[in-house]
C-alpha cells in the first residue's frame, strides 16, 4: 500500500514561491482553505484532489503530487471557483499554470486524453494559425484511447449529416507572421 | 455607423455554422453592418492556453490589432471561449508586464495600447445594449411555435469577464427572448459548465454534466433550451440520443442558438437560421417550423 502521507523533507517551497508569480498565481498564500472552490464546482466529485487541496499540494511544494494529478486536467476552465472564491483567488488560472508545468515536467497523467488534446490543438494552431476541429479530435483519439472513436462513430455521422463538421482544414493567411510571432522566445 | 467587426472563431466554421448563418441573418434584419476580421487567426483558447500562455495572448493580439488597424470599434466574439481570451488579453497585458512584453515583441513596441482601443463584445450584449428591448419588440414578426425555453448561459461568456450582467444571475438572454415573445422558465443551472471538451476527452464525465442541464430544464418544463456559445450548444445537441438509449424517462429536446430564435421572430428567412442543423429533436423541429410556413416567409 502507498503511503499516503506528505513529509516535509519532500516539499519544495522554492518551487511554491515560483508558482506565486505566475499570472493568476498571486493570492496562493492567501488561501483559507474554505473550500468555496471545490464545492462550486461541477467536476470535483470526479477529481482525485479537487480544487481546494490542489492549492494546499501548491503552497506546500508538493510539486510531484500537484503535477501529476487528474485534478487540473479536469477542470473545464469554467471560473466557477474563481468568482466564488471570498479571497478573489484566481483558481482557474492556477490550474492552467499547473497544465504547462505539468506538460513542461512531462508529468501528466499519461492515460487521460485531456493533455494529449491540448497538445494537439496547440500543434495545429502553430502550424496553421486556426484549429481544425475534426482533425484535432481524430489525432487525440488515436494518440490517446483509440476505444474513443468507437463513441465518436455516432456523433460524427450525425454532425457530417447536418452539415456540422468541416474536413477541411483552413490556414489563416497571415500564416508566416503567425509562425514568426510565435516562435520569438519569451524575454524574461 | 461604423461596422461591427465579426470574429468567428474556429467553431463557427464547423460544429458551430447554424450560429454563424443566424447570427448575420439577425444583423441583417436589424441592419446592423457587420465584416468579417480580415486574415483572423485562432484566439489561443483554453486548450492552447493550457499549453503556453505567453503565446496564446500573443494569437489573441494579433487579432485585435488586425481589428484596430481596420478602424473597428467593436470586436464581436460570438463564442465564449473566443470572448474570454481576447478580453483576458486585454487585460494581462496591462497587468502583467512578462505578458505585455511577450505581445509587444511580436506587434512592436509602444502598440500594446491599441489592443484597448478595440471593444470585445459578445453578440448577446449588442443587442441588448446597443439595439435594445424595445426596437427587438417593435419588429417582432412572427409567434415562436415552440413552448417555453431555458436559457443556459454556460460559463466562459459571464465568467470573469462579465461586462454588466451578473455572473451569479445573467439576465440578458431571458430579457432578448421575452422581448422576442418567447416564454423562459426558471433554470438556476444557467451558469453550470457544460464541460467544454470533456465530452471528447472524457465521455462518461462530459455527457453525465450536460444530462444534469437537459434534465433540469426538462424538469422545469422547458420545451427548448437556448445557447450562446457552439461549444455549449453542440455538447447539449449532440449527445442526447445516447442518453435517451441509456434512460427510458429522457426526453429529446432541442438545442437552439439565442440568434435563431431572434431571427425567427425578426421574421428570417427559417431556411437561412440552420434550424435544420439540430441533431436532437428534429421531431419537434419539423413540427414547430413545418415547410409551407418556410416558403411563405419573407425572405432575408
Amino acid at each position: 500500500m502507498e503511503r499516503r502521507l506528505k513529509l516535509q523533507k519532500e516539499a519544495e517551497p522554492e518551487w511554491a514561491r515560483r508558482i506565486s508569480e505566475h499570472p493568476g498565481c498571486e493570492g496562493i498564500f492567501s488561501c483559507l482553505q474554505c473550500g468555496a472552490c471545490s464545492g462550486t464546482c461541477p467536476l470535483s466529485i470526479y477529481m482525485d484532489f479537487g480544487p481546494r487541496r490542489i492549492i494546499a499540494l501548491v503552497r506546500e511544494g508538493f510539486r510531484t503530487a500537484a503535477l501529476s494529478s487528474e485534478t487540473i486536467w479536469l477542470c473545464a476552465s469554467c471560473y466557477a471557483c474563481a468568482v466564488h472564491c471570498p479571497r478573489q483567488i484566481h483558481v482557474t488560472d492556477i490550474m492552467y499554470t499547473l497544465k504547462r508545468e505539468a506538460i513542461e515536467a512531462k508529468l501528466y497523467p499519461r492515460r487521460l486524453p485531456i493533455p494529449v488534446l491540448a497538445q494537439e490543438f496547440y500543434r495545429a494552431v502553430r502550424s496553421r494559425g486556426k484549429n481544425a476541429e475534426f482533425w484535432v479530435v481524430l489525432r487525440m483519439a488515436v494518440k490517446s484511447n483509440p476505444l474513443i472513436l468507437l463513441s465518436m462513430i455516432h456523433t460524427g455521422w450525425a454532425l457530417l449529416r447536418t452539415g456540422r463538421l468541416s474536413l477541411h482544414s483552413e490556414h489563416a493567411d497571415g500564416i508566416a507572421e503567425i509562425k514568426r510571432y510565435l516562435d520569438m522566445r519569451e524575454v524574461a | 455607423m461604423a461596422a461591427y467587426c465579426y470574429y468567428p472563431g474556429c467553431s463557427l466554421r464547423g460544429t458551430g455554422i447554424a450560429y454563424e448563418e443566424s447570427l448575420l441573418a439577425v444583423f441583417k434584419l436589424l441592419h446592423l453592418p457587420i465584416e468579417e476580421l480580415r486574415d483572423w487567426n485562432c484566439c489561443g483558447a483554453t486548450s492552447y492556453m493550457s499549453i503556453d500562455e505567453g503565446s496564446a495572448c500573443v494569437l489573441s493580439a494579433r487579432n485585435l490589432a488586425l481589428a484596430r488597424q481596420l478602424h473597428y470599434r467593436d470586436i464581436v466574439a460570438p463564442c465564449s471561449a473566443c470572448y474570454l481570451v481576447l478580453r483576458k488579453t486585454q487585460d494581462y497585458v496591462q497587468r502583467y508586464p512578462r505578458i505585455g512584453r511577450r505581445v509587444e515583441e511580436s506587434l512592436g513596441a509602444g502598440r500594446l495600447h491599441v489592443l484597448n482601443e478595440v471593444r470585445v463584445r459578445h453578440p448577446l450584449e449588442v443587442l441588448h445594449t446597443d439595439v435594445g428591448l424595445a426596437k427587438i419588440k417593435a419588429r417582432v414578426l412572427r409567434q415562436w411555435p415552440g413552448g417555453k425555453v431555458a436559457c443556459y448561459y454556460g460559463c466562459q461568456m459571464v465568467r470573469p469577464y462579465a461586462d454588466g450582467d451578473p455572473d451569479h444571475n445573467p439576465v440578458r438572454m431571458d430579457e432578448l427572448m421575452h422581448a422576442a415573445g418567447v416564454s423562459t422558465v426558471d433554470f438556476p443551472l444557467k451558469t453550470r459548465c457544460c464541460g467544454g471538451t470533456l465530452t471528447g476527452t472524457m465521455p462518461p464525465v462530459g455527457i453525465r454534466l450536460n444530462e444534469i442541464l437537459l434534465a433540469e430544464a426538462h424538469h422545469r418544463g422547458a420545451e427548448a433550451m437556448v445557447t450562446v456559445c457552439p461549444l455549449c450548444q453542440y455538447n447539449l445537441d449532440a449527445y442526447q440520443s445516447e442518453l435517451r438509449h441509456r434512460s427510458k424517462t429522457f426526453a429529446e429536446m432541442p438545442v437552439f442558438f439565442f440568434t435563431q430564435v431572434l431571427g425567427w421572430a425578426l421574421g428570417g428567412d427559417p431556411a437561412r437560421l440552420g434550424l435544420k442543423r439540430a441533431i436532437s429533436g428534429r421531431r419537434q423541429i419539423a413540427q414547430w417550423f413545418p415547410k409551407q410556413r418556410a416558403e411563405a416567409a419573407a425572405h432575408v
